[in-house]
């Protein structure tokens, strides 16, 4: 079992250009040079066109809670200390099957990068709430995204 | 109807005591479940030229065959994605035998999973290259905590109570009760002890978990003609499937316009159609429980009752012994042992011969599913 958080293999070209981003502090999906749709996860094709000519848009990053968890023990060392802690999915407002993983945290100075943060009050944990994904900076080539209550944007 | 409708069938089952902690290694537990399974159904082991297995079984297929004495093999498979795999496996040999490709077939797992260090989340890397790598490295690290996801938005979009919720596991136990095979057996399960337990991940408790086994299992699959010959009363694979959603992703499957439908939707709709029956003629079933909500959402998606209403579905009974459709009469996933659902299998088997713990009464019909989470699949059983 290992002691420190898992990280994302971030050099792989399929979408080595998301976590670029994520260390500027945005939020990019694909997207087809040909008709336009947006897709997350990365792959290689667009499903709707079968085009191989793929971009990188950047989004607002903004979108609603669609739901979430509390995970309690037993977990992985690195997790455990944070115990219990939530994980949110989040559904972007660029399209509904935009969704990604995250946990909500309290606002304030919202920059960003490399302060921990304190997870929100479970009783703000409302499906369908305002959320604004902002970027943790956990490893020199690592930022995760966090979320915020929109009302607790800066 | 499809063509592989009841044109085979199961001859032979078996089982290894379940625990927590077996001395066996999966090798030897495997050699002496696919041994008593033959000699279940009377069948020689060098008659056997078909083998099937989930890829993440340990022991490969050639040590197996070489330790029971198997003749020549003809056909062997391994099926993916875990818990998706057992209908699946079972499909896969059924069709090898009804088109003449190979003549008898034995479907086993072998898993030892009871120590904490062997779960598969645990022994994530420090990299991860594959799809999780979105989701583990923010916290979502086992599949407790994914399908917490899907319970809590169902909870959201249908009003599911957590004590509508318990009725999976207090039925299910309420079985286990009746058969001294599981794990749980002479441990009941009341409605407060339930939501008195502790979180694994909200909003499901210990007791929405399957168990963590050691534990063997194995059939024995022969041509309708050839199940004559055999000890056992026949039970015959009236319609076997396999489903994959569209824009279907495993386990984090939160990227596609219904993730709630997961495989079962695919799985389902398939099996259907290559049957006479519908699903008002199932009376029993056993549907796969790795965690409580998945029983719910596979009675929505397999027709048992309709989408959005499976909480007051199950109210009052209605999965447990005596309810009008008992579900997991062995006790399951969550109350006999976790062995990928090889074990949900042989209790159907069990219910079509007659024999189970938790007999249902002229049961003719018994569904057997897969994860609704994974790539699936699913048999319907008929004696
Ligand atoms: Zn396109």
């Amino acid at each position: 079992m290992i002691d420190e958080r898992p990280l994302p293999v971030t050099d792989d070209p399929a979408d080595a250009p998301m976590w670029e981003a994520a260390l500027r502090g945005e939020l990019v999906v694909q997207a087809c040079v040909d008709c336009g749709r947006l897709r997350f996860p990365p792959r290689p094709m667009c499903p709707d066109c079968q085009s191989l000519d793929t971009g990188w848009q950047k989004l607002s990053g903004r979108g609603k809670l669609w739901s979430y968890c509390v995970a309690h023990p037993p977990l992985l060392p690195a997790f455990e200390k944070d115990a219990p802690y939530n994980v949110a999915v989040i559904q972007l407002d660029e399209a509904p099957t935009l969704r990604i993983f995250g946990r909500v945290v309290r606002g304030g100075a919202a920059s960003g990068s490399g302060e921990a943060r304190e997870p929100v009050d479970p009783s703000l944990l409302v499906i369908g709430a305002r959320l604004q994904v902002v970027f943790e900076k956990v490893a020199d080539d690592v930022a995760l995204p966090l979320f915020l209550l929109e009302d607790d944007v800066a | 109807m499809g063509s592989l409708s009841d044109s085979t069938a199961i001859v032979g089952l078996a089982e290894s005591e379940y625990a927590r902690s077996l001395g066996a290694s999966e090798l030897e537990l495997s050699c002496r479940v696919v041994r008593d399974a033959l000699a279940d159904a009377g069948v020689d082991p060098r008659e056997v030229d078909a083998l099937a297995s989930f890829t993440m079984e340990g022991p490969a297929d050639f040590e197996l065959a070489r330790a029971v004495g198997m003749g020549e093999l003809n056909f062997f498979s391994q099926v993916a994605h875990g818990g998706g795999a057992a209908c699946g496996a079972v499909a896969q040999v059924a069709m090898a035998i009804s088109c003449g490709m190979a003549q008898v077939g034995v479907v086993w797992r072998s898993r030892k999973r009871g120590a904490k260090s062997s779960r598969v989340w645990a022994q994530v890397n420090d990299r991860i290259s594959d799809q999780w790598k979105y989701s583990r490295p923010v916290g979502l690290l086992r599949p407790v905590d994914e399908v917490a996801l899907m319970a809590r938005r169902y909870m959201h979009e249908y009003g599911l109570k957590r004590e509508q919720l318990a009725e999976v596991a207090l039925a299910q136990r309420e079985h286990a009760n009746l058969n001294p095979r599981a794990a749980m057996y002479e441990k009941p399960l009341d409605l407060a002890t339930y939501l008195d337990a502790r979180w694994i991940s909200e909003p499901l408790c210990l007791y929405d978990n399957c168990l963590e086994s050691d534990g063997a299992v194995a059939v024995v699959i022969v041509s309708a003609e050839r199940a004559r010959d055999c000890r056992t009363r026949p039970v015959f694979i009236h319609s076997a499937s396999q489903g994959m959603g569209e824009q279907y992703q495993v386990m984090t499957n939160f990227h596609c316009d219904d993730p709630l439908a997961g495989c079962s939707g695919a799985t389902a709709r398939n099996l259907w159609r290559q049957a006479d029956a519908v699903p008002a003629d199932v009376k029993v079933a056993q549907l796969y429980d790795a965690f409580s909500p998945l029983v719910l959402l596979s009675l929505e998606t397999y027709g048992l009752c309709p989408v959005g209403e499976a909480g007051g579905f199950v109210e009052g009974g209605t999965l447990g012994p005596g309810g009008s459709l008992p579900v997991n009469t062995s006790g399951g996933s969550l109350s006999e042992a976790y062995v990928h659902g090889m074990n949900l299998l042989n209790e159907g088997v069990r219910q079509m011969r007659g024999s189970s713990t938790s007999q249902v009464e002229d049961a003719d019909l018994c569904l057997v599913t897969s994860a609704h989470v994974v790539p699936s699949s699913a048999l319907l059983l008929r004696n």
